[in-house]
Parts: structure tokens; C-alpha cells; sequence
């Protein structure tokens, strides 16, 4: 006896029909969870370059992270001179250079304190240590700070967008 | 103990687990229904996707959706209508189900009244409908106060108000319900709660009752006819399935289900994208504004009726019209007197109490939306009394009815 | 056994489509005076002779005195002064003039130059002769045939004005009704877009501003005119073209003037508003007909599939 609580044909045909449906409506609910457009929008921070001092933290925001930005003095800039991985961190804008940085240690995400006397970061949580272009010099943070995306735009940076210096750091390994 | 065996195959691992055998022939292949039934016992299938519709919609507003009084309208009207991608689908496709899952109830309330299937043990299932009727009743009229615009504002201060009770004056019990003098922030706290937690889990407890309810009663046929189900159960299963007087729920009864889902689904799907208005009222894309009531106040449309026999009436009568109306369609298996089981058209006069209802109900629909002013209040004054007067006649008609 | 299935379903049909005509256009019937639209033809406002726009710049800019008051950015003149202290001075901020001829119908123009108050239909509120005088001046003539000298300073608003396919959705809603009605969906205030402040103090400032305009405003209309934010889908495009249109149509003795604009910018200005109100109008009819496609399909096998179960059963 053929048992009618099987499928038929048509009745596989329906059910694949029916499933079309069903990962269609499932394209919609994953569009719904995407970051909205103004989010999206709010993704880009323009920074002026022009009112920083030398040697003084500034903690801008971007995309809901800390951003530091430290201009550097001529001290800072001779030491970072003697080491090519602490130069090729600095962006230069003009005649100046500046750390920028996203200012979450890369161990575990505590924001480093900077100390402009002895013009290093310590991160309070585990005792990791950054020097002034926020590369490590005590673990346990594995990495320098991370550089956020950035885009040099005359004498202002835009935060969000790839510009060439960024893809150059990229490519060098200079940041993830 | 149970014994266990090393499985053979996945399935065979999960039926010794979970008899998932057993639980498909009693819920599906070998759950009966009579063969001798139309279009209209689908109706049950269409409200289960109705409300799947409304709960996958509203799991996606819910997402978006700011309950406090300065950002739920446009939390609303712009965050989900224009930054959600297909933010607005959501919102349109809850709209429009919202109202049409009413349209649904009550075809599906006027099948069971005139075919009978309130009774001879079917009582339960009555009951449990009804109370899914007024669940679905609160969670509709919670749901419209979440926009937050003028209609959503002045609904919620009309319809509490009905809780003072006329002339007892229990403005304490008002200012409980809302939380405060007006509707405002714990105002739109609370229902929101009720909307989307206590109401929700209510109907989907009410639903499982509802569905308890027809398996020992089974489900009724156009004819009112007594079925011995496990004879013609046994003549099915031998083979002779165009003699047997039922069938499987799945497959057979199923695919009509589904086949009526579907033009359903092309009647809702039409409304949703380019018939909308009716169900997402044009006043309530103003704001609330607590010094302003919008010039025409209505309640959508499933509740016209019953507003309409509060209307004509002074407060005190008028409430107690309305608790009667609330109350009374609850008690119909205890009022309908005679024991026939076959539908009005086979009952004598309760055929024409039927229709004298329907269409009772559908003139207290129509005046319950147009402005009071004459004709309509006359209209509306006459037909609330009809209404009244037909519950009234209802078991003295069908006391005298002929056993058929 | 007779299928009584077509029969049932034309009652269920027929039951339905009279409860929803009931509800839905007899109710509306009954609650809403309907309106015809005059297709914004003025008919009440004298026809207007051809002018010169040669004549009338210099009437403009000389005689008629307009730039006393309105700014006309395309012809570099700047505004005497800034919104909030116009709308201190007026009650609202003059418009400027770049796209006046290219939004405002010219029978209007030309009865508004020579009679404000009459042509915008505010005379209930601004009487000459109980010495209440409408903020914008009429023109009494600069010792020529006024008609003509009237019609010339149109047919110059509109020789600088732009083309009717330049004039975008925006233009055409901030010059006829962006100076009194906030859009908070497209960040648009009475004194122009909100911009996005770097630092709170310029947000609030920024506020501030708008606040003491719409005070200003308040004061002159009586309350402060709504937000238009989603006034396409409260009142739909019908309402606010005769609205528009006639203000007296629906709201005797508003305060709001009648605004004048041409058939081509109100179209203009409803398209504004279905971008604000009803962003996605367009993707809902797209998607619209693609389910509807879909679902027709779905039938089909539904159908199909039905009746291939039930061939045993009968």
C-alpha cells in the first residue's frame, strides 16, 4: 500500500517552493541586522591637525574607540629617528609628526595611560609597556598600538578612510 | 527501564529517544479529520500563519524599537521606516497582519457558530477561542499604543478611562493601569511589556489549549455528522480511502491547508505592499501630543462593534452594553438550548438569528467609525439594541427548536 | 453531493468587501469634506500682462525695492540680515528670491507684489484698514502702468530663476514652505540643514538659534507650524496639494498663507516629502511585485499539490 503520509511529486515540488520563499525572507532578516546607514556614516572621524601641542595627549573618538593623537616634540622625533620601525609609525602632516593610534592596549583592550615625563603609555591591567610612537617595549601586549585606518587630507586626517600612507603600513606590517 | 539498542540509523536513535514515529502519527499521519469539510476549516492554518508572520515581523521591530515617549515615534517612523534595510517590510507586514489576523478570527468565529461546533463536547473549544479573541484583543490594542503617535496617545487615555467604570469614579484603579494621571512614560512601559512578553506567551499558552481542546471532540464536518473515527480510521488505513469518511491531518488534509494558505497569502501580500492604509491608521503618523485630540477618534476596525454598543448609550448603561457585549459571545454554548450539532441552515430560526447577527454586526461596525451625528447615531442606537435583544431571544428560540 | 465551496466563498468575499467599504471610504466619506483640486490655476487672481526682465531687474533692485528685504543669492545679493533677526523683525524670514520665479505661479507673483495680504489670502488677519498691515509691502507703482511694471519684476524672478528640470524636490519645499515648517527627518529647521557639530556647545548654539526663530515664528502664525516629517503619510498627497492649494479649503481663518506655488513645484515639494515621510517607496513596490510574482508560483504548486493528495481520497 503506497503510504499518503509520504511525499509525492508535486508535494517535494511545494515544499521546494516554499523554501525558496523562506531563504528569501531570511535575505531580508540578515539586512536587518546590519549596522544601520548611520552608523555607517558616523564610521568616519575628520581630526584638524593644526591644534595640537607638542608632546600632549589628545584622546579623539572614532567608531565608539579611544583614539590617541601625540604630536611629537624634536626630542621624541630625534629618538624615533634612531629606530625605523618607531619613524615609519609617525604620520607626517606638514613639517610635524604625529602617533596615531587607536588607544586600546592590544593585550587584553585597557585604554594605557600616557606619561608625558618619562613620554611613555603604561597599561594599568597587566603592566604592558608602550614608548611614544606606542610601539611595545614590555609585555605582555604582543604588538605596538594598533594605527587606524586614516586618510591625510591637507592638514586633516580623516579617520575610517584607506589613504596611500595607511596601505603602505598595512603592507610593511607596521599595523594590522 | 527502558531498553536501548545500538541504533541502526539516525532516526532509529532518535525514536528510541523520543518516539518521533509515534508523535508524527499522532500529530500528523494519523491524526483524524473528517473528509466532509471546505475551505473554511482552514481557517485554523491561516491564524497559525498569520500569527508566525506577526511574531517574526515583531522579533524584528523589536530590535529597533525605543520604548520611551520622546524616541518611540521615530524610533518608529524613522529608524525602522527609512535606516532599517527592510526595516519597513517588518513594520507593514505586523500592520497589516495585526488587522487582518481579526478578519480571520471572526470568519473563523462566524464558521463555528453557524455550523454548530460549539458543542456536544466541543465546548472547550469554543472557550479557548474566545479567550484567544480577547488575548489577541489586548495584544492588538497594546501593539497600537507603541507608535506613540496621536492615535496610539488618545486610544490609550479613551479605552483606560473605560476602566473607571462610569459612575463608581475608580479613577485610582485608571491612574493604576497607567501609571500616572495620563498615558505617559510607565504608560508606555507597561504595554510594551504586554506586548511583547505577557500577552505573547499568554496566546501561545492559549493556542496550545486551543488545539488540546479538538483532539478528544474531534473536529466537527459540515453536516454536524457523528463520526466513529476509529472505523473509518481502520477502513482508510486498509486502503479504501475514497469510502472512509476521514483522512490524515498530513498529508491530505494539509495540502488543502496549504493551498488555501497560499491565495490567502496573495490577498495578504497584496495588501501589505500596496493596500496598507487601512491598517496603519493615516492620524497615528502625527506625534502624541497630549494637548490635542485629533478630530475623528475611532479604534480600528475589529473593535468598531463593541465600541459602538458603548456609543449611543449614557455612560453608566453604555459601559454596562459594553460588558456585555465582552462577556457575552464566551457563554454562547450555554445559551444556544438545543442540542442540534448541524448548521443553521437545517435549524430553523436560529438561520435566521445567524444572519440577523452577522449583519447586526457589521451595521455596528459601520457606525462605530462614521461621526455621531443622525443618521448614524439612530443606526447605531437601534442596532446596539438588537445586538442585546438577539442574546436575549437566543435561548428561548432555540429552546423550542425541532430536534433535527 | 453538490461542491458548495464557490458559494460559501462568495458570501465570505461579499460579507468582507462591505464591511471594509463601510469602514474604510463610507466611514472617510463621512468624516472628510472633500476637496477638489483647481490643478493650482488661481482662477480668483487676475490674468497678467507679458514683461520685460531687463525693466524689472532694475524695478527689483531699484523702485520695487525687494532687496531691502529678500536676498537673491544667484544675483549676488546678500540678505540685509541673518534668519533669526529678519523673523525677530517680520515674523518669519523673507524668502529669497534665486528660485521665486521658477516655484511661485505668475498670476500669484503679480498679485502678491501689488496686494500680499490678498493674494495669500491672510486678509482676516491683516486688515489695512484696522491698520493691520501684512510685513510685506506692497508695491504701489514706480510711476509707470503698475501692471506692467508688476509684470516685469516677475518675468525677471523668472529669467534668473532655474529651469523647471533644475529645480530639485529641495529647492522647491525651501522656498515655499522650508521657512515656516521644520522636516526633522531630513535635518531640515526653519533656519536651514542642521549641520553635524563637532563640539555640544555649537549644537546647542545652533538650537538655540532655531528656538528663538520659531519663537519669532509662534508669535507671527499664532502656534508654531508642524513638522512635515511624515505629513505624507498622515494627510497624503490629495490633502496637502488642496491644502496647499487654498488653505481656507479646509482650516477657515488658519494663519497659513496660501503659498502660491506652481502645479510643477508642488509636485516638486510632494516629492520632498515622500523622501522624508516614505523613503522607500519605490523598493516597496519593487519587492511588492516580485513577492507578488513569487506567491502566484506558490499557488500554483499549492494547487498542484493538493491534487495529487486528494486524487486517492474522492
Amino acid at each position: 500500500m503506497k503510504n499518503s503520509s509520504r511525499r509525492g511529486f508535486m508535494g517535494k515540488a511545494f515544499g521546494a517552493v516554499a523554501g525558496v520563499g523562506a531563504i528569501a525572507s531570511l535575505y531580508a532578516m540578515k539586512k536587518s541586522w546590519d549596522p544601520l546607514p548611520s552608523v555607517k556614516a558616523a564610521g568616519f572621524t575628520t581630526l584638524d591637525m593644526s591644534g595640537y601641542k607638542d608632546n600632549e595627549l589628545v584622546t579623539e573618538k572614532w567608531r565608539g574607540k579611544p583614539i590617541f593623537v601625540l604630536k611629537q616634540d624634536a626630542a621624541m622625533v630625534e629618538t624615533a629617528n634612531k629606530n625605523p620601525k618607531d619613524i615609519e609609525r609617525l604620520i607626517k602632516i606638514g613639517d610635524a609628526y604625529y602617533m596615531v593610534c587607536i588607544g586600546l592596549c592590544t593585550h587584553l583592550g585597557c585604554i594605557p595611560g600616557y606619561r608625558p615625563d618619562s613620554k611613555d603609555f603604561l597599561c594599568a591591567c597587566h603592566g604592558g609597556m608602550y614608548d611614544a610612537t606606542a610601539l611595545v617595549t614590555k609585555a605582555p601586549p604582543p604588538r605596538g598600538l594598533d594605527i587606524p585606518p586614516f586618510k591625510v587630507d591637507g592638514n586633516k586626517l580623516v579617520l575610517g578612510e584607506e589613504g596611500p600612507e595607511y596601505k603602505k603600513m598595512k603592507e610593511t606590517g607596521i599595523t594590522l | 527501564m527502558a531498553h536501548f539498542t545500538k541504533a541502526t540509523s539516525v532516526k532509529d536513535w532518535l525514536n528510541q529517544r523520543l518516539a518521533i514515529e509515534k508523535v508524527e502519527k499522532v500529530m500528523a499521519s494519523e491524526y483524524w479529520i473528517p473528509k466532509n469539510i471546505n475551505f473554511l476549516w482552514a481557517m485554523g492554518m491561516v491564524l497559525v500563519i498569520t500569527f508566525a508572520l506577526l511574531l517574526v515581523s515583531g522579533i524584528f521591530l523589536l530590535m529597533y524599537y525605543q520604548p520611551n515617549v520622546n524616541l518611540a515615534f521615530d524610533s518608529v517612523n524613522y529608524t525602522i521606516m527609512r535606516e532599517v534595510d527592510f526595516g519597513w517590510l517588518w513594520r507593514h507586514v505586523h500592520g497589516v497582519a495585526a488587522s487582518v489576523v481579526f478578519l480571520i478570527i471572526y470568519i473563523h468565529m462566524f464558521t463555528a457558530i453557524y455550523y454548530g461546533s460549539y458543542k456536544k463536547g466541543r465546548e472547550m473549544i469554543w472557550i479557548s477561542g474566545m479567550l484567544l479573541f480577547v488575548a489577541f484583543s489586548a495584544e492588538a490594542f497594546s501593539g497600537y499604543m507603541l507608535p506613540w503617535g496621536q492615535m496610539s496617545y488618545w486610544a490609550g487615555m479613551v479605552i483606560t478611562n473605560l476602566f473607571s467604570g462610569g459612575s463608581l469614579h475608580a479613577d485610582g484603579l485608571v491612574e493604576w493601569i497607567r501609571g500616572d494621571y495620563v498615558p505617559a512614560q510607565a504608560f508606555l512601559n507597561r504595554f510594551f511589556m504586554l506586548h511583547v512578553l505577557l500577552i505573547p506567551v499568554a496566546i501561545m499558552g492559549l493556542i496550545g489549549l486551543h488545539f488540546g481542546a479538538l483532539r478528544i471532540p474531534h473536529v466537527n464536518n459540515q453536516d454536524g455528522e457523528e463520526i466513529d473515527f476509529d472505523a473509518e480510521s481502520k477502513k482508510y488505513l486498509a486502503g479504501d480511502k475514497a469510502g472512509s469518511k476521514v483522512i490524515r491531518f498530513a498529508n491530505d488534509f494539509m495540502s488543502k491547508d496549504m493551498m488555501v494558505v497560499a491565495i490567502y497569502l496573495v490577498f495578504f501580500f497584496y495588501l501589505v505592499f500596496f493596500h496598507y492604509d487601512f491598517a496603519m491608521d493615516p492620524v497615528n503618523f502625527d506625534p502624541a501630543d497630549g494637548l490635542k485630540t485629533p478630530t475623528h477618534i475611532y479604534p480600528e476596525w475589529y473593535f468598531l462593534w463593541s465600541y459602538e454598543i458603548l456609543r449611543p448609550f449614557s455612560t453608566n448603561i453604555g459601559l454596562m452594553a459594553f460588558a456585555f457585549a465582552q462577556v457575552i459571545f464566551m457563554l454562547l454554548p450555554f445559551l444556544d438550548r438545543s442540542p442540534n450539532a448541524v448548521p443553521a441552515s437545517r435549524r430553523g430560526l436560529f438561520k435566521f438569528w445567524f444572519w440577523a447577527m452577522l449583519i447586526d454586526m457589521i451595521v455596528l461596525t459601520s457606525m462605530g467609525k462614521v461621526p455621531p451625528i443622525e443618521p448614524f447615531g439612530t443606526i447605531g442606537f437601534y442596532a446596539a439594541l438588537t445586538f442585546i435583544g438577539l442574546w436575549i431571544l437566543l435561548p428561548i428560540i432555540t429552546i423550542f427548536e425541532k430536534k433535527a | 453531493m453538490k461542491n458548495k465551496e464557490p458559494l460559501i466563498l462568495v458570501i465570505v468575499v461579499f460579507f468582507s468587501l462591505v464591511t471594509y467599504y463601510l469602514v474604510e471610504p463610507f466611514a472617510h466619506s463621512q468624516m472628510h469634506k472633500h476637496v477638489e483640486s483647481e490643478g493650482f490655476a488661481y482662477a480668483d487672481l487676475p490674468s497678467v500682462k507679458t514683461g520685460d526682465a531687463t525693466r524689472g531687474k532694475d524695478l527689483v533692485m531699484g523702485a520695487g525695492a525687494c532687496t531691502g528685504c529678500h536676498s537673491i543669492k544667484s544675483a549676488d545679493m546678500p540678505a540685509p540680515m541673518d534668519a533669526v533677526s529678519a523673523a525677530a523683525a517680520y515674523g518669519v524670514n523673507p524668502p529669497d528670491l534665486s528660485n521665486a520665479g521658477a516655484v511661485y505661479d505668475a498670476k500669484f507673483l503679480n498679485a502678491l507684489i501689488k496686494n500680499p495680504a490678498h493674494a495669500l489670502m491672510v486678509e482676516h488677519k491683516f486688515d489695512a484698514a484696522k491698520g493691520q498691515m501684512h510685513p510685506m509691502v506692497a508695491f504701489y507703482g514706480a510711476g509707470g502702468d503698475i501692471d506692467q511694471e508688476v509684470a516685469d519684476m516677475v518675468a525677471y524672478l523668472q529669467s534668473i530663476a532655474p529651469k523647471a528640470d533644475k529645480l530639485t524636490p529641495k529647492m522647491a519645499f525651501e522656498t515655499a514652505c522650508g521657512r515656516c515648517h521644520a522636516v526633522r527627518y531630513e535635518k531640515w529647521t526653519q533656519i536651514g540643514e542642521t549641520p553635524t557639530f563637532k563640539f555640544k556647545k555649537d549644537a546647542l548654539a545652533q538650537k538655540i538659534k532655531v528656538l528663538e526663530y520659531q519663537d519669532s515664528l509662534t508669535k507671527y502664525m499664532g502656534k508654531l507650524p508642524p513638522d512635515l516629517s511624515m505629513y505624507i503619510r498622515s494627510r497624503g498627497e490629495h490633502y496637502i496639494k488642496t491644502f496647499v492649494e487654498n488653505p481656507q479649503n479646509y482650516l477657515k481663518g488658519t494663519a497659513m498663507p496660501r503659498v502660491g506655488v506652481n502645479a510643477e513645484a508642488a509636485d516638486k515639494v510632494i516629492e520632498y516629502l515622500e523622501d522624508a515621510g516614505d523613503a522607500k517607496r519605490h523598493e516597496r513596490t519593487n519587492v511588492g511585485i516580485n513577492v507578488m510574482i513569487f506567491m502566484l508560483v506558490f499557488v500554483i504548486f499549492a494547487v498542484l499539490w493538493k491534487r495529487e493528495v486528494w486524487r486517492d481520497l474522492h
